[in-house]
């Protein structure tokens, strides 16, 4: 009983340190800022490595997340002969909620699993050390530049995710299942509003850019620097980006979209 | 960012023509020799005061411990300017450790570390990368940026830390490969050396700010004969054409015995023994004799802790 007892309040105590730890990590990625506003080249090297390579998946899964809205839209809407206003329904399905989300999920399991692989090998690798050891600052080097790579290129591929999506939706509606084009376009156009919906979306997707870039250094810095540890840090880099994604994505629908 | 473009081409170059020869002169001509521009440190830059003998690096009441396991208690290591001084002692003593309290990168829990007069663990983080600067450290993987080729590797700190042009560069990279004798695996990838290149090339960019001392972490761990002769030789000629300070933690007897000046041998927490290698080797001591000597039997069993045998069997 008191085993038990004295095993939670360690098991308390050590997620307390790693949150501390986590929260220190992260100051000091920030306060790498000035240094990588000297050397714009590694940040460029992040948003390509981040996001280009994340273009593929990010765009492949919106045009067929689009595609699955536009059918399911249309038998719902069709039952109240209001099958005109699919457009609407895609596309601030997909602005509002589906692009940041299913996005940042993606990011977090192409993107954020590579970045915590990355670091931990570097770290088992004694890179990291022997970056220390040049008199290099490996967190402003090496870590500072993908945290903001991650930041750029979330917002651009979840825009990608919900403009193919849209596309997407598209063509199934109009193409496959017969509804008007220009009402399809037009409604979209009068309903969906820059500040309320596309906004708010650029600023979830944001968060969620940060979210996940944070958790997949910290788990890759973090790491034990061993096989078995960083295996399990890309492990956790996932499992934790996709509740974290999750459970702020209902917060800040919560707060944007709540009366 | 990457390059892989004719990687298996080379590869296949690569491995043939590994030069085993160190490039650097030695033998009787050394002492004719003027020692090579390559290693040679920049007078003007950092002078090296002559005493020979003078204490480099002082350690002092060393206490460590990590997870509840005490690693040092209470160790005093000296290290002399422009010696070899190795730090001899069997595997998981914290040897590498060791050099990772000397360089800053862990805390003691007690004692100091003064490098060239300063307390390395009071210098603020500014001073600390200033001064490890001129710290230069040999990891056992030789921890190459494994995106960088190895021309890319060596320029990095020069790259980081002054502000000459490309085209000197360049010349100074080839310099320090052309000392480990490399000069040709310029366009390498990481990936693509052998194990005892790889270290060559990480001693290469060690030395590329030239620094006043070099920590060798392990050096001759997993090498082929070959290798570690290489590295024997290179890093005694290294020391000696440069006016450089070494350090090499190892638990490699034979190769460190041959090229330090000074020996420390570490077991628990504590410096078990000190003294030039004839000293170390003429001990009287039970356990030094069994380390330096390889003994299978001695103060240290062959047998982890266990309890009686006949119960485990008879009973």
């Amino acid at each position: 009983m008191l085993g038990a007892l004295a095993g939670l309040g360690r098991f308390g105590l050590q997620a307390l340190e790693r949150i501390g730890r986590g929260h220190l990590l992260l100051v000091r990625i920030v306060g790498g800022l000035p240094s990588l506003a000297a050397r714009p080249r590694l940040l460029l090297m992040q948003i390509f490595n981040i996001g280009l390579l994340s273009v593929l998946i990010v765009t492949v899964s919106g045009l067929f997340v689009g595609m699955v809205l536009g059918l399911q839209g249309y038998y719902v809407l069709s039952q109240f002969g209001a099958e005109e206003s699919l457009g609407v329904m895609v596309s601030a399905s997909l602005v509002r909620e589906l692009g940041p989300v299913v996005t940042a999920l993606l990011v977090a399991g192409r993107a954020g699993s590579a970045l915590t692989a990355e670091i931990g090998l570097m770290k088992a690798t004694e890179q990291l050390s022997g970056l220390e050891m040049m008199a290099v600052d490996p967190v402003k080097r090496i870590l500072t530049p993908r945290f903001f790579g991650g930041l750029v290129a979330m917002p651009i591929l979840a825009a990608m995710f919900s403009a193919v999506g849209v596309v997407g939706g598209y063509f199934v509606g109009a193409g496959l299942l017969g509804v008007d084009e220009g009402a399809f376009w037009s409604q979209m156009q009068a309903r969906i509003d820059v500040d309320e919906d596309v906004y708010n979306g650029v600023v979830k997707s944001f968060v969620f850019g940060i979210v996940v870039a944070w958790i997949a250094l910290f788990q890759g810095y973090d790491a034990t620097p061993t096989s078995e540890g960083v295996s399990r840090a890309t492990t956790r880099t996932v499992v934790h980006s996709a509740l974290a994604v999750l459970g702020l994505d209902f917060v800040l629908t919560a707060l944007m979209f709540g009366e | 960012m990457r390059r892989r473009s004719s990687r298996a081409t080379r590869l296949s170059r690569s491995r043939d023509e590994d030069p085993v020869r160190p490039a650097v002169p030695r033998g009787p001509e050394e002492g004719t020799h003027k020692p090579e521009p390559v290693v040679a440190p920049a007078p003007s830059v950092r002078p090296y005061p002559g005493a020979r003998g003078e204490v480099l690096v002082r350690v002092r009441g060393l206490r460590f411990s990590r997870a509840e396991r005490l690693i040092f208690d209470g160790v005093d290591i000296d290290i002399r300017r422009g010696k070899v001084t190795a730090i001899l002692g069997p595997s998981g003593t914290g040897k590498t450790t060791l050099l990772k309290l000397m360089s800053g990168q862990l805390h003691p829990d007690a004692g100091a570390v003064e490098v060239d007069g300063k307390d390395v663990h009071r210098l603020k983080l500014s001073e600390l990368y200033r001064l490890r600067t001129r710290m230069g450290m040999l990891f056992q993987s030789g921890a190459l940026l494994t995106d960088l080729s190895v021309f890319d590797n060596v320029a990095y700190p020069l790259r980081e830390h002054t502000r000459i042009p490309e085209s000197m560069i360049r010349k100074l990279v080839l310099m320090k490969l052309e000392a480990v004798g490399l000069r040709g695996a310029r366009d390498l990838m990481p990936g693509e050396l052998s194990g005892g290149m790889a270290r060559r090339v990480a001693l290469a960019r060690a030395v590329a700010l030239d620094p006043m001392m070099i920590m060798y972490d392990e050096p001759f761990t997993g090498q082929d004969p070959i290798s570690k002769g290489v590295l024997v030789t290179l890093i005694r000629h290294l020391n000696d054409a440069s006016g450089l300070t070494s350090i090499i933690v190892s638990h490699d007897v034979k190769e460190t015995l041959s090229i330090a000046d000074y020996l420390y041998i570490v077991a628990n927490g504590k410096v078990m023994s000190r003294g030039t290698p004839a000293e170390v080797q003429a001990e009287r001591s039970a356990w030094v004799d069994q380390f330096v000597h390889g003994l299978p039997d001695g103060p240290v069993h062959l047998h982890y802790p266990a309890p009686r045998l006949e119960p485990d069997f008879l009973g």
